[in-house]
């Protein structure tokens, strides 16, 4: 069952995609995703995968050549980071709306301003409203399962949407752990080839990417929105299908420690297991706390949270990066919209932090949840608060 | 002119948006643009082809006898076939 | 009024009169599509599909071509085809080429070959798409871009791309008090396309079909980059009455301003023969709105020009050689 190796996440972000034998790859190196990329042209190198890899000159034409690739019915694959993620931002709704199960490894990284080529979860958050499924991965072993789980949800004839596999960039990229990879056999098992619901070929002439009008357009959203929502479905059945083939469980809300807390975390990406040794040393001292880790981002798992959050009084939801003159960190915004009409919802406490690569520790995650558990009656006034920025 | 035939509801949009019926927009009948239209002189025509070549809609056909002839429900009037036409076979013809 | 009648004999004698009756008569981009009256790119890209047949896949970047066909839920293209955004026809196009390879290297396809052919606005190659073309085309995919060059970016409402010609006016760079329309000179993307070491690059135009499908043909055959760089004339953004959109086209090439030629492998070739002394500009620009405020000296500037840009082009015709000679000696 599987071979356990040590390896750089990115490396064994690469591995496991090429497991799902992809037929065209097309990506531009950007710190910190290129490992993977350049990998993945090892191994196409080496002759251990046949795809076409071609080295696109930008990343908005790494996009786009996945999505030709996509729509002639080959099995696509790309991967960036920041400001490539921008760059290519003009195809992203058109991938989702175009219906076509592009797969991305992003490896998250701030956006520009100033320049930084560490990790915050800014790049995603601007692409939010585009129609990709969004799955976040904590540690190295569920980058590896989501990567290869990507490609299966997306290629579902009742799902058909491009997905992203978000990986904290360096925190995770470029971080060695020991993981279980799956055998070729056992992916083979699970994911099958792809079959186009739709592809370019004389053989069944098709035209792909129409102009629609106002009379349209409205229906044709509708039944994008429709197709994502009804997404979760599938998701969690291949959700299922995964623990019984591979023994590891996934969830769009994941919790720990969860019973009894009257506290609880909630956290997205590397931060998650860091927190987790944060909510184990409290627990050892009593302290009623949980962890609820967001494993999946689109489609917003509303059920799950709700169900996650019954009997917390107070959650402290994490961002690691803030909607400029908006609401505070567009997780926690999400979040308290999502529990708004709950007759019973706990306080919620939003923090920024670890933006642009800053370091947060495990005393600093106890820094954060004693200040909320010490605070006056009413969490604060203000919708957000930024931690572990200099001055006052 | 043909009727626009938008899908009902949200749910008849078809994936993506794909179109899978080739070359259905000739349901919409361009013909109704059109201010003049081509008539031929078959005493003057040498069945050369150049109004079928030059047509930028493509709806100038050939009858089974040579000549031709442009397909109503699409000609839009723009002349192009009279003005090439090299006996002078064609003209243009204002309508109603 | 007939254009042919007294034109030099050399270009008569390339155009076959009957041979419009041995194209292809399947209509790929078919009728009931949005295009203006007289639309020259229109009449190009149905000439451009009857030459490809019909195992060719189209990759259309946005602008007047893909706005008037793709109308859901109708489409007037019989072949398969896909339309992204505006700057990525190339890239897609690479990505459709790398896919249709991989898939029929490992046997998702039949087995027979399908082209990969990307298409474009001036606008959509020579200014917001040039990047992508030029990637796609240095990566030596085996994909044929066509750019259906109508002068502006007709499709928003004729605005200056880098292809309007000298002194033309548009919505962006109008003639004024103080401005004569478009300063600048077209750009030559043929040119930068040969600079890239493709075996293939030629200059067509609607109103010369049968050298247009030649070369689409030829370009078609070959395994790897081929490009060419099709005038369209545009009668709405030109401001010339429609059914002159063809004399427009022969006009543009017998003053010198557009001549045909192809470029194989390095040699340069006119392949529409010109007539000794090239026609005066005037005759060209007379008939089009775009270029009415134009004074006499703007327009012996442009002559002036255009004389010399067509010098350098002969005088790379004589003088270039194909690089299976140069290599060879």
């Amino acid at each position: 069952m599987g071979e356990r190796k040590g390896m750089e996440i990115a490396l064994a972000a690469a591995e496991a995609v090429a497991l799902c034998k992809p037929d065209v790859i097309a990506a531009y190196p950007i710190t910190p995703n290129t490992h993977i990329p350049e990998h993945l042209s090892d191994i196409v190198a080496e002759g251990r995968l046949d795809a076409e890899f071609i080295c696109v000159e930008s990343e908005h034409s790494a996009l786009s050549a996945c999505m030709g690739a996509s729509g002639a019915g080959a099995r696509a694959f790309t991967a960036t980071s920041s400001q490539g993620l921008l760059y290519m931002a003009e195809v992203m709704p058109i991938a989702s709306s175009m219906r076509l199960p592009i797969v991305m490894a992003l490896g998250n990284r701030s956006l520009s301003g100033p320049l930084s080529i560490w990790n915050d979860h800014s790049d995603i958050m601007s692409q939010r409203d585009t129609g990709w499924i969004s799955l976040f991965a904590a540690n190295g072993q569920e980058v590896i399962d989501m990567m290869i789980q990507a490609f299966k949800i997306a290629e579902d004839r009742n799902v058909m949407l491009p997905i992203n596999v978000n990986l904290d960039g360096f925190q995770l990229t470029h971080v060695v752990e020991v993981m279980d990879f799956p055998l070729q056999e056992e992916v083979d098992d699970f994911l099958p080839i792809y079959q186009p619901y739709a592809s370019l070929h004389p053989d069944h002439p098709c035209s792909m990417g129409a102009l629609g009008l106002p009379e349209i357009y409205a229906e044709a959203t509708k039944a994008r929105e429709a197709a994502m929502v009804n997404s979760k479905e599938t998701i969690l059945k291949v959700w299922d299908e995964w623990e019984r083939h591979f023994g590891r469980r996934y969830d769009p809300v994941q919790s720990y420690k969860i019973e009894g807390a009257e506290i609880a975390m909630l956290t997205m990406g590397s931060m998650s297991d860091t927190a987790e040794v944060a909510i184990d040393a409290l627990r050892a001292q009593g302290v009623p706390i949980g962890l609820l880790k967001l494993m999946l981002w689109r489609p917003f798992p509303y059920d799950e949270l709700k169900k996650a959050v019954k009997g917390v009084k107070s959650l402290i939801v994490m961002d690691r990066c803030v909607s400029f003159g908006g609401p505070g960190g567009p997780v926690a915004s999400e979040i308290r919209s999502a529990l708004y009409n709950e007759p019973r919802r706990p306080d919620i406490t939003n923090y920024i932090f670890g933006l642009g690569g800053r370091d947060v520790a495990v005393e600093d995650f106890i820094k954060m949840i004693d200040k909320v558990r010490f605070a006056d009656k009413k969490t604060s006034k203000e919708h957000y608060e930024f931690y572990g920025v200099r001055g006052e | 002119m043909a009727n626009k035939k938008w899908p009902e509801d949200w749910q008849d949009v078809t994936p993506g948006c794909i179109v899978f019926e080739a070359g259905n927009a000739s349901q919409y009948h361009t013909g109704s643009w059109r201010a003049q239209r081509p008539i031929w002189d078959n005493e003057k025509c040498i069945k050369c082809g150049v109004c079928y070549i030059y047509c930028p809609e493509g709806c100038i056909i050939e009858r089974e006898d040579g000549f031709f002839e442009a397909n109503l429900d699409y000609c839009k009037g723009c002349g192009i076939c009279a003005h090439e036409c090299w006996p002078l076979a064609i003209k243009m013809v204002e309508e109603g | 009024m007939n254009t042919l009648q007294g034109y030099p004999v050399g270009l008569i004698g390339n155009f076959d009169l009957y041979a419009p009756k041995l194209v292809d008569r399947e209509e790929y981009f078919s009728p009931g599509h949005r295009a203006c009256q007289g639309c020259g790119e229109a009449l190009a890209v149905r000439l451009m599909c009857k030459a490809l047949g019909k195992d060719t896949v189209i990759i259309n970047a946005t602008g007047c071509m893909e706005v008037v066909s793709s109308l859901y839920p109708t489409t007037a293209w019989k072949l398969p085809w896909i339309h992204v955004a505006f700057p990525n026809a190339a890239a897609v196009g690479s990505g459709v080429e790398a896919g249709l390879k991989a898939l029929r290297r490992k046997g998702r396809i039949p087995d027979r070959d399908v082209k990969a052919v990307a298409m474009g606005g001036d606008g959509g190659t020579l200014d917001i798409g040039i990047q992508a073309l030029s990637g796609a085309m240095e990566r030596g995919h085996d994909l044929l871009y066509v750019c259906f060059d109508n002068e502006a970016y007709m499709n928003t409402g004729i605005q200056r791309s880098s292809a309007t010609p000298f002194g033309a006016s548009t919505t962006t760079a109008p003639p004024g008090a103080v401005s004569m329309g478009n300063k600048t000179w077209k750009k030559n993307l043929p040119e930068i396309m040969v600079a890239h070491n493709i075996p293939y690059v030629a200059t067509a135009c609607n109103s010369y079909p049968l050298d247009f499908i030649n070369k689409v043909q030829k370009a078609r055959s070959i395994k790897g980059p081929s490009y060419i760089h099709c005038l369209s004339v545009c009668p709405t953004g030109w401001r010339s009455p429609s059914e002159t959109c063809i004399k427009m086209g022969r006009l543009a090439v017998e003053t010198g301003v557009f001549p045909l030629y192809e470029v194989e492998n390095g040699k340069y070739n006119m392949t529409v023969s010109m007539p000794e002394t090239l026609r005066p500009i005037e005759d060209y620009i007379k008939h089009q709105g775009r270029f009415r405020h134009l004074s006499p000296e703007q327009i012996r500037i442009f002559q002036d020009r255009t004389n010399l840009e067509y010098k350098k082009l002969l005088d790379k015709i004589e003088h270039s050689r194909s690089w299976d000679e140069i290599s060879a000696e």
